[in-house]
C-alpha cells in the first residue's frame, strides 16, 4: 500500500465493561464502550478524537496505553501487534508512547517539586542516567515546556493550573516519546492558558516530529491542532477524515449537530450543518 | 430598558485573612443586574469572579471579610445576619453551581433536593411542593419526572444533573440567579441545552448573573459584561459592543485566545503570555500591565480607573440604554479602566 506504515493502528477494538445490576440480586450488566473502532496514526501526525461524554473516546486512550483490556481486536505499533502482557516489550513501548491527562493538580505527586516529577520520569523510562546529565535533560525538558529552570525547585501547590499542566507535559516528553497521548488536556485550562498549552503542544509534536492522539470534546481545539479527526458516538466511529473535510464538509449527522451545538461568537459566518 | 435593578453591587471588597497576610480578592467592584436581563463576569481563574457571588450570598470562607454594598431588592446583603440572609438565599437569588454532583446531596432523592427548600421555609405542603418539583422538572425538560424525583443524583448523567440542579435553583422562583460556570464541566452539547434554558430564565424577567471564563458562552447568553482581572472590573460593556470593538486590552486578548470553528484553522491560538498575578503580590499599576503588550511606564505606576466610554456611550443612546438610565445611581454600562484603551481615548464622566 504506502511506503510508510503508520506508527499507530488501532484495528476493530471492541470494549466491553461488566456493570454490577441495579439490585443485589440483579443480573450485571454489560456496556460496550467501543465497537469496532479503527483509527491510524502517521509518524509525525496529530489525530483528534472528539465526541460527547461516555462516546468511548477515553476508553480508546486507554486501549492505546494498555490500561484497558480489548475484548477484540489489535492495536500494531509500526505494523507489529502490541502484546499487552508481554513486560519486557511493554517497557521500552513506555518509553515511545507518552500521556497527559486532564487534571494537572491530580496527576503529579504534591509532595515531588516539578524537578523530582520530571526526574522520576526519566529514571523510569531511560534508565539511570548520571546525575549531572539527568540534571541538564530536567532542565531542557522545562524549558521545552516553556518553564525557567527555577520551576524544578516548585510544588505543584506553588504553581497555577497552566503551569502544573505544562509540568506534566515536561515529564511525559523527558523521555522523546514519538507518540503523546493528551486526554482532555487542556479541559480544564481556562481559555487564555489553554491556548499557550495547544501551542505548546502543536510546537512539541512540530519540533520533535511527535505524534498526538489529542482526546477532546472541545472541537474548536481539535480544529486549531490536529490535522485528522475522528468522531465518536456511543463506541462507535461515526465519522473519519482530514480536518478540512471534518469541519467543512461533515458528512454524519451527529457531527453535524455536535459542530452545530459550538457556541457561534459574533462575528463567525451563520453556517446551517 | 429602564428597569430597576435587582442586585445592585456598589464598591464590594473582599479580603482574606491568611498566614501571610491580608490578601484582596475582589477591590471596588460595583456593577447592576437587572430584571430580564443577563450579566456574564468574565475573568481567568482567581480573578476573584467567584468571591463576588459568594459575598453576596454571605458564604465567603471564615477568614473571608466583605466590605461595600450589595443591594437585593432593596435589601443590604453584605453584613446581613444568618437569618436575613435565609430569607434570601434560594427563595430570592438561587445559586446554580459548577459542579451538580458535588452541590447534590448525594444520600437524597431528587425529589427531597427539590422540595426541601420549600417545605423547610413552610412555603408549601409536602404535595404541592412536590407537584411545583415535577413542574420545574418539566420546565428544564427532563424526561419522565414522577421516575426522576425516585431516584438519586448518582443515578443521573452529568448534563441530566444540571438541569436538575438548574430545576432546584428554580423551585421558588427567585428574581436573580447566580450561575458560576454553569457549563464547564459539560460537553458542547449539553451546555447548549442548559444556555437555551438560563435564556429563558432570563426571558420570563428573572435578573441572571452568570460567571464564566468562556467568551462563547457570554456571546450567545449574555446582554452585557464586566471583565474582571485580578479583583477588579476592568471592562464593562454590552455584549455586541465587547465582541465587536474591545477596549481593554485584556479583553482583546482574552477574545483571540479562543479557538474558533471558522476563519484560518492553521493559524495559531495567541496565548497571553505569563500567568494573573497572585492576590498577595499584584503590582502597583496596572494589574494587567506586566503582560500587556501596549503598556507604557505609566501603566505600571499608577492604576487606570474604571471610566466610562465615550463611543461606546454613544452606542449605547443608539441602542437606548444611555442617557437617562446612566444617571449616578446605576453602574455605568460601558467602561474601562486602562491608561491605553484600544478604541478611543477614553473620556471621564
Amino acid at each position: 500500500m504506502s511506503v510508510a506504515l503508520p506508527l499507530l493502528q488501532v484495528e476493530r477494538a471492541s470494549v466491553r465493561y461488566t456493570l454490577r445490576g441495579a439490585g443485589l440480586l440483579a443480573p450485571a450488566r454489560s456496556l460496550d464502550a467501543l465497537s469496532d473502532v479503527s483509527i491510524a496514526i502517521r509518524e509525525g501526525g496529530r489525530l483528534g478524537v472528539v465526541g460527547e461524554s461516555g462516546s468511548g473516546k477515553s476508553t480508546l486512550a486507554r486501549v492505546v496505553l494498555g490500561l484497558v483490556r480489548m475484548q477484540s481486536g489489535r492495536v500494531a505499533w509500526e505494523g507489529r501487534t502490541v502484546d499487552y502482557d508481554d513486560a519486557p516489550a511493554m517497557r521500552s513501548l513506555r518509553r515511545e508512547m507518552q500521556v497527559v491527562f486532564q487534571d494537572p493538580f491530580g496527576s503529579l505527586d504534591p509532595r515531588m517539586t516539578a524537578g523530582q516529577a520530571v526526574g522520576e520520569a526519566l529514571q523510569a523510562l531511560a534508565g539511570p542516567v548520571a546525575s549531572v546529565a539527568a540534571q541538564d535533560r530536567i532542565r531542557a525538558a522545562l524549558s521545552d515546556v516553556g518553564l525557567a529552570s527555577a520551576f524544578a525547585n516548585r510544588y505543584p501547590h506553588e504553581m497555577s493550573g497552566g503551569q502544573c499542566q505544562r509540568v506534566a507535559i515536561a515529564r511525559a516528553i523527558v523521555a522523546r516519546p514519538r507518540l503523546l497521548v493528551c486526554d482532555e488536556a487542556v479541559s480544564a485550562l481556562d481559555v487564555s492558558v489553554q491556548a499557550q498549552i495547544v501551542n505548546l503542544l502543536h510546537e512539541l509534536s512540530e519540533r520533535y516530529q511527535m505524534s498526538l492522539l489529542f482526546i477532546s470534546h472541545n472541537l474548536a481545539v481539535v480544529r486549531h491542532l490536529c490535522d485528522d479527526v475522528a468522531v465518536l458516538c456511543r463506541g462507535r466511529l461515526v465519522e473519519q477524515g482530514s480536518r478540512d473535510a471534518i469541519f467543512d464538509d461533515p458528512q454524519a449527522q451527529y457531527t453535524r449537530d455536535l459542530l452545530a451545538a459550538v457556541p457561534r461568537l459574533p462575528g463567525a459566518p451563520v453556517r446551517n450543518y | 430598558m429602564t428597569a430597576e435593578p435587582v442586585l445592585q453591587v456598589r464598591n464590594l471588597d473582599v479580603n482574606f485573612a491568611t498566614p501571610q497576610g491580608a490578601v484582596a480578592a475582589v477591590s471596588g467592584v460595583s456593577f447592576d443586574v437587572r430584571a430580564g436581563e443577563c450579566l456574564a463576569v468574565v475573568g481567568e481563574s482567581g480573578s476573584g469572579k467567584t468571591q463576588v457571588l459568594m459575598a453576596c450570598l454571605g458564604l465567603l470562607a471564615s477568614n473571608g471579610t466583605a466590605r461595600g454594598s450589595a443591594l437585593f431588592a432593596g435589601k443590604e446583603l453584605i453584613g446581613a445576619n444568618e437569618r436575613e440572609l435565609n430569607r434570601v438565599r434560594g427563595t430570592g437569588i438561587g445559586l446554580l453551581s459548577q459542579d451538580p454532583l458535588s452541590s447534590l446531596t448525594p444520600h437524597l432523592r431528587i425529589e427531597t433536593l427539590l422540595t426541601e427548600g420549600l417545605v423547610d421555609r413552610g412555603l408549601a405542603t409536602r404535595i404541592k411542593a412536590r407537584q411545583r418539583a415535577l413542574q420545574a422538572l418539566a420546565e428544564v425538560d427532563i424526561p419522565e419526572p414522577e421516575a426522576r424525583l425516585r431516584q438519586y443524583p448518582h443515578e443521573l448523567s452529568g448534563g441530566m444533573l444540571q438541569r436538575v440542579a438548574l430545576a432546584a435553583a428554580l423551585m421558588c422562583s427567585p428574581q436573580l440567579l447566580f450561575a458560576d460556570e454553569p457549563t464547564t464541566a459539560l460537553d458542547v452539547s449539553v451546555q447548549a441545552r442548559v444556555l437555551e434554558l438560563l435564556a429563558k430564565v432570563r426571558d420570563r424577567g428573572a435578573g441572571v448573573l452568570i460567571i464564566t471564563h468562556d467568551l462563547g458562552v457570554v456571546a450567545g447568553l449574555a446582554d452585557r459584561v464586566a471583565v474582571m482581572y485580578a479583583g477588579r472590573i476592568v471592562e464593562t460593556a454590552t455584549t455586541d459592543g465587547l465582541f465587536a470593538a474591545p477596549e481593554h486590552p485584556y479583553t482583546a486578548a482574552l477574545l483571540a485566545a479562543v479557538p474558533r470553528l471558522h476563519g484560518d484553522a492553521q493559524a495559531r491560538l495567541v496565548g497571553i503570555p505569563g500567568d494573573p498575578p497572585q492576590p498577595s503580590a499584584r503590582p502597583p499599576g496596572c494589574a494587567f500591565a506586566p503582560r500587556c503588550e501596549r503598556a507604557v511606564d505609566t501603566c505600571s505606576e499608577s492604576r487606570p480607573e474604571l471610566t466610562q466610554c465615550a463611543s461606546r456611550n454613544q452606542l449605547g443612546a443608539v441602542q437606548g440604554e444611555s442617557g437617562a438610565a446612566t444617571t449616578a445611581r446605576n453602574a455605568p454600562i460601558t467602561a474601562v479602566a486602562c491608561h491605553r484603551p484600544l478604541q478611543a481615548a477614553a473620556e471621564i464622566a
